[in-house]
């Protein structure tokens, strides 16, 4: 464990140019993920706190339970989508960094979605009547709401992107592990352990684990900065 | 009224009911323009509801709830309501009262004359570009009614609007009621609080277990009482309806 | 509020992806055996310095990497299972297959050897030793060409390993590197191919305990994949890459590579039958 950690702190100081290569297409990789998840999940979860329509508790109930979704799964149904024999094998980006966002984009949206679902059905309870006092129709309330509830969503959003920096299923199959290409910190932390190299694949486990503790402070005292601003 | 006024609003036979229970029944009632109406009553005796009904926050279970014009969907909305809880948007004052403009498609060049001069109408100016949030209790509430005001409705519901505040912040709240008052608002207040109606209200309108059971100009109310309920009310014995 | 909205604009504009290669470049699945040899990483650069095509390496198991060819997701196909290869030609995925070059398995076992084979040079004589002893054994079992050449030699030895393994026998699924691993975490008895075990560091008590038995040959050949049956592949890179491959400066770079001073793969594409 100690050499673990000697390991980690020599390559951090030697920034070995393929650490920082990896490092960069990890959070390229997992930051575009969570950013079109987010656009995508943020409405969606909005639109379904506030709307009222036939089978929008059985939604809920999906949409929860997706955020289990088994990332070699995912994996596994995307590299079968983007196969070049495939129905979208003619956008050939499978075994690029863009199926790999795609994967994690499928991965995390779920996850977004109920969050901010669950975020905003709480907002809704206790802003409700004023903002249909106001005039507010139910789209500009989901809106509203959004923004509102904009710290609890930062949160949602570091939910997000833990799960898909820590995940190594998906970007296995549909980016390939190629060196150079789409290899990430997990899946080199994957082949480090398959070749015996026990220490190294620790020590970039103590980096990953580094990066994303300090993904978490900034957002943190983002919202600190923010919430003392805005109360 | 055919200038498109709202008023008067008129209550045929109205009631609501929920989880089994009747919570107002049969109210019949005309609100005129002009003079301040004050719902009065004990807690439990359907004030909330009843003001709820009339806003349109709620829909009668039986009975009729009519305007004098109809209210359009995407025009501006003619009549607000302030709560006993005021709901501030996670933004500055200032910020709070432009959301109220925003949705009513003030244009955003204009927004900026009219928060100030709804700011200025209940002495929070200087506290424009404090965060709402962290605004004292009377200084909320007082925002309420800029944010309720600035779109100058013809009616301005509020719902015990000074229940949660202490004595000096209550003292504000009724001094910026009484302004919009004296500016041509129709205010409709519902408050258990006997002094409060006194001091605000032309005339009461008195509820006692989801009925209207009394109506008259305010000195009238107090001196001669008319029905039982309402003489054991001001006397301060009518019992807790819960 | 402006200036979080900024912020947040910054951060999805800076998240955007680096740019696709603009470079010609070809998808070649082969073996995680051969790409965590090292070869690879020593190849490339040559004929990517010669050529300027990027050559990407998908490493799986054999199974899976022919697999890969067929749904058309490869190029080119640089494994070492013969019968798996002639197969796949059969099934007219591939376009010709060429012998590349050999390495050699060893059998790998505990210091402390229960089944008593360490030091021989009978490949066959030292499985019966081990299935009479029961000594534990892992195998890859995964249809890779090492895990294929694992039951051929069963086979020879007259042992019908599917019948005939006991829970002495385990069966993990894995790659080279974790079957590795776990043989030295339960110190047992592997067959491994020369390359890996040479790299592998976790190595606990494990030693080579079986080497140089004919037998224990191990042929890689190289296929292009068919154009015909999967018009996406790019069959002029691809080609190139064959080309060279057997050409005598690929063979001579190949005879190159090394890892502690020690030769890890011997080119044979001269060889006829290889």
């Amino acid at each position: 464990m100690s050499e673990a950690l000697g390991t980690a702190l020599r390559l951090l100081a030697d920034l070995d140019p393929k650490l920082v290569e990896v490092v960069l297409l990890s959070l390229s990789v997992s930051l575009t993920a969570v950013a079109i998840a987010a656009l995508l999940g943020f409405p969606l979860g909005a639109a379904i706190a506030v709307g009222r329509f036939p089978g929008r508790k059985t939604l809920i109930v999906l949409l929860n339970a997706l955020m289990g979704l088994p990332p070699v799964v995912v994996g596994l149904v995307i590299y079968l989508l983007l196969s070049r024999a495939g129905p979208l094998g003619s956008l050939g980006i499978l075994f690029t960094p863009s199926a790999m966002v795609i994967a994690q984009t499928v991965l995390i949206l779920p996850i977004i979605a109920a969050l901010s679902r669950q975020a905003i059905e709480d907002a809704w309870r206790e802003y409700e009547e004023q903002l249909r006092s106001l005039g507010a129709g139910r789209a500009q309330a989901a809106l509203t709401l959004l923004w509102d509830t904009r710290f609890s969503l930062l949160t949602t959003v570091l939910a997000g992107f833990g799960r898909a920096a820590a995940e190594v299923g998906a970007v296995m199959i549909v980016g390939g592990n190629i060196d150079g290409v789409t290899r990430v910190m997990t899946t080199t932390i994957a082949l480090e352990t398959s070749k015996g190299d026990l220490p190294l694949a620790l020590g970039l486990g103590i980096i990953l684990i580094a990066i994303v503790v300090a993904v978490n402070a900034a957002a943190y005292l983002t919202k600190e900065l923010a919430q003392r601003r805005y109360g | 009224m055919k200038n498109g006024a709202l008023l008067p609003l008129r209550l045929h036979e109205v009631s609501f009911a929920a989880g089994g229970r009747t919570i107002i029944d049969a109210i019949s009632l005309e609100i005129e323009a002009g003079r301040s109406t004050v719902i009065l009553g004990a807690n439990g005796a359907g004030k909330s509801v009843l003001m709820r009904l009339m806003h349109g926050l709620l829909t009668p279970t039986s009975g009729r709830v009519e305007w004098s014009a109809a209210e359009r969907a995407g025009e501006p909305r003619k009549q607000a309501m302030v709560f006993q809880r005021p709901v501030m948007l996670r933004r500055s004052a200032r910020a709070n009262v432009a959301y109220a403009l925003k949705v009513a498609g003030v244009a955003k060049s204009q927004r900026a004359a009219q928060v100030h001069d709804a700011l200025e109408g209940v002495g929070l100016a200087h506290l424009a570009r404090r965060p709402a949030r962290v605004l004292s209790g009377g200084e909320q509430q007082r925002l309420a009614l800029a944010r309720a005001g600035a779109l100058h409705p013809e009616v301005l519901f509020l719902d015990e609007p000074t229940a949660s505040l202490d004595p000096s912040a209550t003292r504000e709240v009724e001094a910026a009621i009484r302004a919009f008052d004296a500016a041509g608002t129709k205010i409709v207040m519902a408050t258990h609080n006997l002094g409060q109606a006194r001091r605000l209200g032309d005339e009461i309108v008195f509820l006692d277990q989801g009925r209207l059971v009394e109506r008259a100009p305010v000195e009238q109310f107090f001196s001669k009482p008319q029905s039982a309920q309402a003489a054991a009310f001001i006397k301060g014995e009518l019992p807790w309806i819960g | 509020m402006d200036w979080m909205k900024r912020l947040l604009l910054a951060a999805l504009l800076a998240a955007a992806l680096p740019a696709p290669a603009q470079e010609k470049f070809i998808v070649v699945a082969s073996t995680t055996s051969t790409e965590q040899s090292g070869l690879f990483g020593y190849l490339l650069p040559v004929f990517r310095k010669k050529t300027g095509i990027q050559v990407r390496v998908v490493a799986l198991g054999t199974g899976q990497a022919l697999d890969l060819a067929r749904r058309g997701n490869a190029d080119v196909v640089f494994v070492h299972a013969r019968s798996a290869e002639e197969k796949f030609l059969e099934e007219g995925h591939g376009v010709k297959r060429f012998p590349v070059m050999y390495n050699d398995f060893v059998l790998i076992g505990p210091k402390s050897d229960p089944a008593k084979v360490a030091g021989g040079k009978d490949i066959l004589e030292a499985l019966k030793r081990i299935k009479s002893a029961a000594a534990p054994f892992v195998s890859r079992g995964d249809r890779s060409g090492t895990h294929i050449a694992e039951l051929d030699l069963w086979k020879l030895a007259g042992i019908d390993i599917a019948k005939e393994k006991g829970p002495w026998y385990k069966d993990t699924g894995q790659g080279m590197g974790p079957a590795l691993n776990t043989a030295a975490a339960m110190n047992a008895y592997i067959l491994s191919d020369r390359g890996t075990w040479i790299s592998f560091k976790n190595r606990g008590d494990l030693v080579i305990s079986v080497e140089g038995d004919k037998r224990l040959f191990n042929q890689y050949g190289v296929m292009l994949v068919n154009p015909a049956k999967n018009p996406s592949v790019k069959k002029d890179l691809g080609q190139a890459f064959v080309d060279w491959v057997i050409s005598p400066e690929g063979q001579k770079a190949i005879a190159e590579y090394k890892i502690g001073g020690e030769q890890l793969f011997f080119p044979n594409a001269n060889t006829p039958g290889a």
